[in-house]
């Protein structure tokens, strides 16, 4: 179901947790919102559940199919919703808890005793919790409940699949195979699925679009990998993590870090700025000697071999710590040992001038 | 969870509190209590059966088990609107209510009596209101449940306002979000939830409702086979000088609560195993 939300602002007490934020969601789209706490992404979620109502204004609309539902109540939308701390009701077994949506309906649209517990029965299969149907929440895992939750919300068919920080909860490995559990039911039910998280690496990975949010409003909506390669501010590359800042100062048009230049001229902008630069761990190379004008002289103060690459921390003249990962093989190539002096330069950067966002 | 403390305790001292728990128990509760069994004992089988089955004993034990299970369940039900208004809602004065709660707890039970008295005599401020219509508030089983309801509202609205708080509010918006009505999350989410300590604060008030006498006797009129509980009958045996008497009708009012209150116990362990919580 495509969802359209236009011009939603809203605010608790003096807290403005949303600040007139529009966004088109397509149908079967799995779209993350990230950001960190307080930025209004669980806020949008509820106001697209109909569990807030935003602020009061005659521009402001929640659609879904194009149909107004912003004076809808939350059980009359049809959406499945996901909490954090799973909200499962702890007196019901877990084969109750996923019919509860089934057994409140109002009588003539309730399914017959049977039908309810093949359906039951179905999703118990579909979460892979088969013959869990008479345990309590309470002799259940943090991961399992988090998916009888999820079977809980499909059981009334949900149009729309929202879930706020559904894996928060939950320790790193479990968190990683739900993910993907995740990404391919929503492929297999075909729904539209709105995830809040606060972790890039989840809303990178599943997502087909990520919805950066910051200070009540949406930095940046995108593919992950324009996100994570075209990031439209600074607040999102730094969000996106991982990163290293270098504070320079701007010189004939062009940022300059220890009087050396890292590419991106910006002519308008007047000599003396601040300015901000951005470099990944990976667009960084180490060399032994000096590579042209733009090399930066480092000391090597830690190499981590624990993982894919290489993460080494080194030390500039300047006393700044940057990050940067190379290769095992280019790490065996280079011999480096704790203390060597290197040269280190940024193969690509983003540059961000404070007062004059780009 | 174990409760096998001595396995995994972090502190010592378990030899040393466990027996300070025991002699304590001994002293404070069970040899006062064996004390009242050996006291009854002194009378022959046949006096015991005799002053325990008198027309007047058994109407006074059928009034008071009936009175304070009326009271509790009145305390059970309006008590938990209490809570559930003190707890989910911020109005003007809420704190004072809250403290207004704890005054039957604190009050001299004499006290209550006579201000009850003072409200639901027959001349009294709501009493005379209700004698025209035939309704006596005083000196009848009315009077004593309402004196009843009155002391034992602290014990159900303390018993419920931690549950109440701890209640999260989530459970009742995922019902909300799968389509239940208000009346459905309430019935179906909010009362299962709380039904343990519903029970808790139910028998608490049940149980102080027993041994209630203070405030009772001011209100009941004593009329014996109508208004008399069992605590004056007790108290009429000592002044006659009949303590093995006073100690029979004792016993039976003992053995009576502690099989209800085992009974109850029985309830809450078998329904939080049921839902895996024990």
């Amino acid at each position: 179901m495509s969802i359209e939300i236009k011009n939603i602002s809203k605010s608790f007490g003096s807290f403005t947790a949303l600040k007139d934020i529009s966004l088109k969601i397509e149908n079967g789209e799995l779209i993350s919102l990230l950001g960190p706490s307080g930025s209004g992404k669980t806020t949008l979620l509820r106001v697209i559940a109909g569990m807030e109502s935003p602020d009061p204004n005659p521009d402001s609309q929640v659609l879904f199919f194009g149909e107004d539902v912003a004076r809808k109540p939350v059980g009359d939308r049809k959406v499945g919703f996901v909490f954090q701390h799973y909200a499962l009701f702890k007196h019901m077994s877990v084969f109750e808890n996923i019919a509860f949506g089934l057994r409140v309906r109002p009588r003539s649209q309730r399914p017959a005793e049977s039908a309810i517990r093949d359906k039951v029965h179905s999703l118990l299969n579909l979460i892979q919790l088969e013959g869990f149907g008479n345990r309590f929440p309470k002799q259940l895992s943090g991961g399992q409940r988090q998916r009888v939750a999820l079977a809980r919300a499909l059981a009334i068919e949900p149009q729309v699949l929202l879930l706020d920080e559904p894996f928060g909860a939950l320790d790193a490995k479990v968190r990683k195979g739900l993910r993907d559990w995740l990404r391919s039911l929503h492929d297999e039910l075909n729904t539209t699925t709105i995830l809040v998280t606060h972790d890039q690496e989840e809303a990178l990975e599943v997502s087909d679009r990520v919805v950066v949010m910051n200070q009540a409003r949406i930095e940046q909506v995108g593919a992950p990998d324009d996100v994570f390669h075209q990031p439209a501010s600074e607040f999102v590359i730094d969000f996106l993590g991982n990163v290293n800042v270098f504070h320079g100062r701007v010189n004939q048009g062009q940022p300059v870090l220890e009087n050396i230049q890292v590419g991106g001229s910006r002519e308008s902008i007047p000599d003396g700025e601040k300015a901000n630069v951005y470099v990944r761990p990976n667009d960084i190379s180490i060399d032994r000697t000096p590579t042209g004008k733009s090399s930066m002289a480092a000391i090597v103060t830690r190499i981590n071999r624990a993982g894919v690459h290489a993460k080494i921390s080194l030390e500039l003249s300047s006393k700044e710590e940057i990050r940067v990962d190379v290769s095992m093989e280019q790490l065996q190539e280079l011999h480096l040992q704790l203390g060597d002096s290197v040269f280190v330069h940024p193969n690509k950067a983003r540059v961000f001038v404070p007062d004059f966002t780009i | 969870m174990s409760n096998n403390a001595r396995s995994k305790a972090m502190l010592p001292g378990f030899r040393l509190t466990m027996g300070y728990t025991l002699l304590y128990l001994s002293l404070i509760v069970l040899i006062p209590l064996s004390a009242l069994f050996l006291k009854a004992a002194t009378m022959d089988w046949n006096d015991f059966y005799e002053t325990i089955t008198s027309r007047r004993v058994v109407a006074a034990y059928r009034l008071t088990f009936g009175a304070s299970l009326i009271a509790a369940l009145i305390n059970t039900v309006f008590g938990a609107l209490v809570a559930w208004s003190i707890v989910r809602y911020r109005f003007p004065g809420r704190q004072l209510l809250d403290a207004i709660i704890d005054l039957p707890f604190a009050m001299p039970t004499a006290v209550s009596g006579i201000a009850l008295m003072a409200i639901y005599a027959p001349t009294g401020l709501i009493g005379k209101h209700l004698l025209p219509y035939g309704i006596k508030t005083a000196i009848s089983p009315l009077g004593i449940v309402i004196a009843l309801t009155f002391i034992g509202l602290p014990f159900v609205v303390r018993t419920l306002q931690p549950a109440l708080e701890e209640l999260d509010g989530e459970a009742e918006q995922a019902a909300a979000s799968l389509g239940a009505n208000r009346w459905q999350t309430f019935w179906r989410i909010i009362v299962p939830s709380l039904m343990p300590s519903l029970l808790t604060g139910f028998t608490l008030a049940f149980a102080r409702a027993l041994g209630e006498y203070g405030s009772v006797i001011f209100v009941a009129g004593n009329i014996p086979m109508k208004t008399e509980i069992a605590s004056l009958l007790i108290i009429s045996k000592l002044d006659d000088a009949d303590v093995p008497g006073a100690a029979a009708i004792a016993v039976v009012m003992l053995s009576a609560t502690f099989l209800i209150l085992l009974v109850v116990q029985g309830i809450q362990w078998w329904s939080q195993r049921m839902t895996g919580r024990a």
